[in-house]
């Protein structure tokens, strides 16, 4: 036990000084010319292997589809292959046929950034629709900047993002939380809120923002607690604490599964709509069921798309859903976000005449799309759209009825630089200097 | 390749063997891969690391760790830390932080790049002493010390979610522009990570190697058989187990460094109970107690899961589930102990038998209750002694 | 409100659910020495027992009380055929069991998403399991009250099995001293099957109580199995009493931390406070085996 020690350690050195060496006849550096700008200016031989000539085109859809996420998930890639085939249908992008490359996320953002990266450098596709957390969507951004491609993000997240290779066709936060907030106060007269969220980057900013607009329109948070991801344990707790609170309504951004915990508590002690209503930004249709209709029915949700919308590009949508997947498969909203977010790419690609990447985002300002929620159109600046804001109610179906919605589309402000009262939050310089 | 420490001619098949790595490594892999494809390798490599080190804790020391993750992360996380510092320039804040209320203090340690190196080194190699050495004295082992491993792993998962504001919480780190000052996204750059991660591994292995051929290897695999034995004989166990478990420690610490210019993210869900457990399957497969098993064989999985579950995602799952069922029952030494026991026959026919066979060569029999005392390394993990049922075994000290 | 009270009920409630899940696991460990990681999808397959019940009855209350003995026989045999199978090769290699079983845990939960979907199902709760009880001015609701009596239940009717039958005689005997019960004329392999089925029966009926606080999905059982794996190793192996008292003390300190702290901080310290116990008691609360070196 003496003598090898010494042994290892001088081989053990051996490797390092190896290592160096290695290390010493690298390429780029830093100080090199041009290198700050490292993420804009590819360096990897960035031109596009997107093959153009022929009559097809081949387009990436990578969702989660094993792994917690892939409840969610799913769905999503449904609709998004629903677009892809009805597009082919209706004769193609550019009278291409879409070629569709499926990837699973497996529910890890190091494998969605491994998928990306084989998607975009290896399958050569010409734009990316999927993600859901926004760890996927942190893990696939140096992706996409990098190789210069496009992803289509098409869930509601918390904003303070906007980088010009993603279209972001979910909702950001002044178009969901702000509208839920206004909502509350006007509509509601709630003059205090508890805050339940699950313990992630989501939920923390929503009630960062949430606080900012509090201390602006006076209303008291009398109460913040997290559960973490996937677990039930602290329920209990956080409900006693919510009850203690008297808040006038709840704020819930809980993720998942916690929801059916927490509902059925609150029902079980007594809370109610009523008593005090709870507004979520994470249920829709699909999750009703699992949380139980006649524990959620009344409660209040804020979203920009419900099956219930009434309009005919929904009515053909949510027929050609039920179609595919059956009389029982409910839409939701982060679904009809990805199934318009195909649509908006080919309007953007026709735009463009091209499927050149500088070709799209040039194009994309203004690029608009009657979707199933209304009317979506690009925002060229953010990358995000402009979405109607709707709260809605659930009924005893265990669907959603709108019961308010915004006078107009709401133009996406992911940064939240039109609010005087979120000067105060600390924003990411790198998109929100 | 552990199975022949003695003997010339063993010697020298082992050192070929090393070089034959070695250029298939740093010559072959960089000549017929493309540049995704070595990113892939690299990437897997460093979860290579992190399986050297299992092999030597689990395999030779008996200790089932199903919390490397922790290092793992550990060792990730600083070097992420430095990254996003050095990408943000003297004064500069990370990108990460949406609603952080300025850095902690700790960031500003790992400034430094020789003092993040220092710490990707040093933090885990604390982290499992303190902990190691509280467990071990106690003699809390086998079955309570797997579950302890595993509750770390989890509670260290958790506790990196709910820090949004000073690590990144679920999103974790990434979007690097630098490496030590190399731009990330230069292919040569690239490359360039990709063999030190190669010249890591090799290195990792041939400390193991050195380390198993020392009086130190052959006291670390008695006490994995006979810990009392050990302590009769006037060593200190737990001081045997914990050097073992810092080694590995350290291991995933530089696995977990090296994985974050290579992926370009660490998030809580590269540290929790699955990515831990996922670790011990390629070690499990390959063959713990052999020298390049944990390497085959966490390369191995890594292969596989990334082209299977890209095609059939359930199957692969059932796959998974079965070949690690199948390979942990019936193959206990591993994949590689197929190889090597076969080889083995042939050469060495008639020769004296060392006392190293590769671990579990015995197979399922090996640690039957009422056979022969198994040879001293065999079925990795018979616990004369620590057999929690307290069942009196023939040869356990009682 | 009492938050003292009510955050006490909240810690009975979790450390009755603990109990539930760790007495199945700490009678097959304190057995065999098994650490077996596919309890967690034992206690799925009752809950989704449940679930299928509840189709084939209208009335919820009915199904309830039909789900929780065929919930156990469904664990059990699933616990049977796990031990014919794997675990019985793999005597004296505990650490290998508990890989193995973790390999038939992933199979389980894979199969459980290939039947009924990934999506949780609704397991609906009978009527007069909803609302709540206040007791000394504090809410506590029905369905926990429930749970904590059903483990309390199992808890009394374990005890006088293992105490006062001829079965329990066995059972005790094999864990003190399989050799010398082997000699004695105890089928032992029997026994282990025995065992095995009641350990793993009462992860089925947990698996039904679980329905009823929370979501019904393939992942569901690894949300308390790294918590009750805890209460094993603080409880001790070979008796109930060390699982019981393991299981509320923490389930209440939890609680209390999660009160105080936030629920996140809350389970790094009780895993701090099993480290620093394990440096007191390295072999748990209570221990049966005498002759023990370690």
């Amino acid at each position: 036990m003496t003598a090898s020690p010494a042994r290892t350690a001088a081989r053990s050195l051996l490797v390092a000084g190896l290592v160096t060496v290695l290390a010493a006849c690298g390429g780029a550096r830093v100080d090199d010319a041009g290198a700050e700008a490292g993420a804009s200016a590819p360096a990897s031989g960035g031109s596009s292997c997107v093959d153009t000539s022929g009559d097809t085109v081949k387009v990436g859809l990578l969702n989660s589809m094993s792994g917690t996420m892939s409840i969610s998930e799913t769905t999503v890639r449904r609709s998004l292959e629903l677009a892809v085939e009805e597009i082919n249908a209706a004769g193609g992008v550019m009278d291409k046929q879409l070629e569709v490359v499926t990837e699973d996320g497996a529910s890890d953002p190091t494998v969605f950034a491994e998928r990306a990266t084989k998607l975009v450098q290896s399958d050569c596709v010409a734009a990316v629709f999927g993600g859901w957390t926004s760890s996927s969507r942190k893990a696939m951004l140096p992706v996409f900047e990098s190789n210069d491609a496009l992803l289509f993000y098409p869930v509601q997240y918390e904003g303070l993002e906007a980088s010009d290779n993603i279209f972001y066709t979910g909702a950001t936060t002044n178009q969901q939380i702000i509208p839920a907030l206004d909502y509350l106060k006007d509509e509601l007269g709630v003059t205090s809120l508890h805050l339940v969220g699950s313990d992630y980057v989501f939920p923390q900013t929503a009630n960062a923002i949430i606080k900012a607009y509090a201390e602006e329109y006076d209303i008291e948070i009398v109460g913040e607690d997290y559960e973490p991801l996937g677990s039930v344990e602290g329920i209990p707790t956080i409900v006693n604490r919510v009850q203690a609170s008297g808040a006038d309504a709840v704020f819930n951004t809980l993720n998942g599964d916690s929801n059916v915990s927490f509902f059925t508590q609150y029902a079980d002690v007594g809370l109610d709509a009523e008593s005090m209503p709870v507004i979520s930004v994470s249920i829709a249709e699909e999750e009703v069921p699992g949380i139980g209709v006649e524990r959620l029915a009344g409660q209040y949700t804020a979203w920009n798309y419900y099956q219930t919308v009434d309009s005919p590009e929904n009515e053909a949508f949510v027929a050609a859903f039920k179609a595919a997947y059956g009389d029982d498969a409910v839409t939701s909203d982060p679904m009809e976000a990805a199934y318009a977010s195909v649509y908006l790419w080919k309007g953007m690609v026709e735009e463009a005449g091209s499927l050149d990447v500088a070709a799209v985002q040039e194009a994309a300002d203004g690029v608009s799309f009657a979707a199933p929620e209304g009317e979506v159109t690009v925002n060229g600046d953010n990358h995000h759209i402009a979405k109607t804001a709707l709260i809605g109610q659930v009924n005893a179906e265990g669907l959603i009825d709108t019961v308010w919605s915004s006078d107009a589309p709401i133009e996406p402000d992911p940064c939240l630089e039109t609010y005087e009262w979120a000067s105060m939050l600390e924003k990411d310089e790198t998109y929100c200097g | 390749m552990s199975a022949v420490v003695t003997g010339l001619r063993p010697r020298l098949v082992g050192l070929s063997g090393y070089a034959v790595a070695a250029l298939a490594l740093f010559v072959l892999a960089p000549l017929v891969l493309t540049d995704f494809r070595l990113r892939l390798l690299a990437q897997f490599l460093c979860l290579a690391m992190v399986a050297v080190g299992i092999g030597l804790a689990w395999g030779r020391g008996g200790m089932l760790t199903l919390g490397q993750g922790v290092f793992f992360g550990l060792g990730a996380y600083i070097m992420a830390i430095h990254l996003q510092l050095s990408d943000a320039g003297p004064g500069g804040r990370p990108s990460f932080m949406v609603t952080g209320s300025g850095l902690p203090w700790w960031w500003e340690l790992f400034r430094h790049p020789v003092a993040a190196v220092v710490g990707i080194v040093a933090v885990p190699a604390l982290v499992a002493f303190v902990l190691g050495y509280a467990v071990f004295r106690r003699k809390v082992k086998g079955a309570y010390f797997a579950i302890l491993s595993q509750a770390l792993a989890s509670a260290f998962a958790l506790l990196l979610i709910s820090q949004q504001g000073t690590i990144g919480g679920s999103n974790g780190l990434s979007n690097f522009q630098q490496f030590f000052g190399f731009v990330l996204n230069d292919p040569v750059n690239r490359r360039m990570i990709f063999f030190i991660c190669a010249g890591v591994l090799l290195g990792m292995v041939a400390v193991v190697h050195q380390l198993m051929r020392s009086r130190y290897g052959e006291l670390l695999t008695a006490v994995r058989d006979g810990e009392e034995r050990v302590r009769f004989l006037g060593y200190d166990p737990a001081l045997v187990k914990v050097f073992a478990y810092v080694v590995a420690a350290v291991f995933a610490g530089v696995g977990g460094a090296l994985f974050v210019p290579v992926v370009g993210i660490i998030s809580p869900s590269n540290v929790g109970v699955v990515p831990s457990i996922g670790f011990v399957i390629g070690v499990a497969v390959g063959g713990r107690a052999t020298l390049l098993g944990p390497v085959l064989g966490s390369l191995a999985v890594s292969y596989a899961g990334s082209t299977l579950s890209a095609e059939f995602e359930s199957v692969w799952i059932y796959l998974q589930g079965l070949l690690f069922i199948l390979v942990v029952s019936f193959l206990p030494g591993g994949v590689v102990s197929l190889v090597s026991d076969r080889w083995r026959r042939r050469t060495d026919k008639g020769s004296d038998d060392t006392g190293d066979e590769p671990g579990g060569a015995g197979g399922s029999t090996g640690g039957e209750a009422g056979g022969d005392p198994p040879p001293a390394s065999a079925a990795a993990e018979v616990p004369l002694v620590d057999d929690p049922t307290g069942q009196v075994q023939p040869g356990g000290v009682r | 409100m009492d938050a003292v009270l009510s955050q006490l009920y909240a810690g009975i409630s979790l450390g009755s659910v603990l109990l539930l899940i760790a007495l199945g696991l700490s009678l097959t460990f304190g057995q065999m020495g098994v650490i077996n990681m596919a309890h967690g999808e034992f206690i799925m397959a009752g809950a989704y027992t449940a679930f299928v019940v509840q189709q084939i009855f209208s009335d919820v209350g009915l199904s309830l009380l039909v789900s929780l003995p065929l919930a156990f026989v469904v664990g059990g045999l699933l616990g049977v055929l796990l031990e014919v199978t794997l675990i019985s090769r793999l005597y004296h290699r505990p650490l290998d069991t508990l890989l193995v079983t973790w390999g038939v845990s992933l199979i389980l939960q894979q199969v459980a998403r290939d039947i009924f979907g990934a999506p949780a199902v609704d397991v609906r709760a009978p009527s007069w399991l909803q609302g709540n009880v206040e007791i000394l001015g504090a809410p506590f609701t029905t369905s926990r009250i429930f749970i904590v009596v059903l483990s309390l239940v199992c808890v009394t009717a374990l005890g006088l099995v293992l105490r006062y039958t001829p079965l329990g005689r066995r059972i005790r005997a094999v864990v003190q001293a399989r050799g010398l019960a082997e000699t004695s004329g105890i089928a032992t392999r029997t026994t282990d099957r025995i065992t095995f089925f009641i350990g793993s029966g009462l992860a089925g009926v947990a698996g039904v109580a679980l329905t009823l606080i929370g979501s019904t999905q393939p992942y569901m059982g690894t949300t308390y199995i790294v918590d009750a794996f805890l209460v094993v190793v603080v409880g001790g192996i070979g008796q109930i009493k060390g699982a019981v008292i393991a299981a509320f003390a923490l389930g209440t300190l939890q609680a209390f931390f999660a009160y105080s702290q936030s629920v996140s901080t809350a389970k790094v310290l009780l895993l701090v406070v099993v480290i620093v116990f394990l440096q007191v008691r390295p072999q748990g609360l209570f221990s049966v085996r005498t002759r023990s070196l370690a």
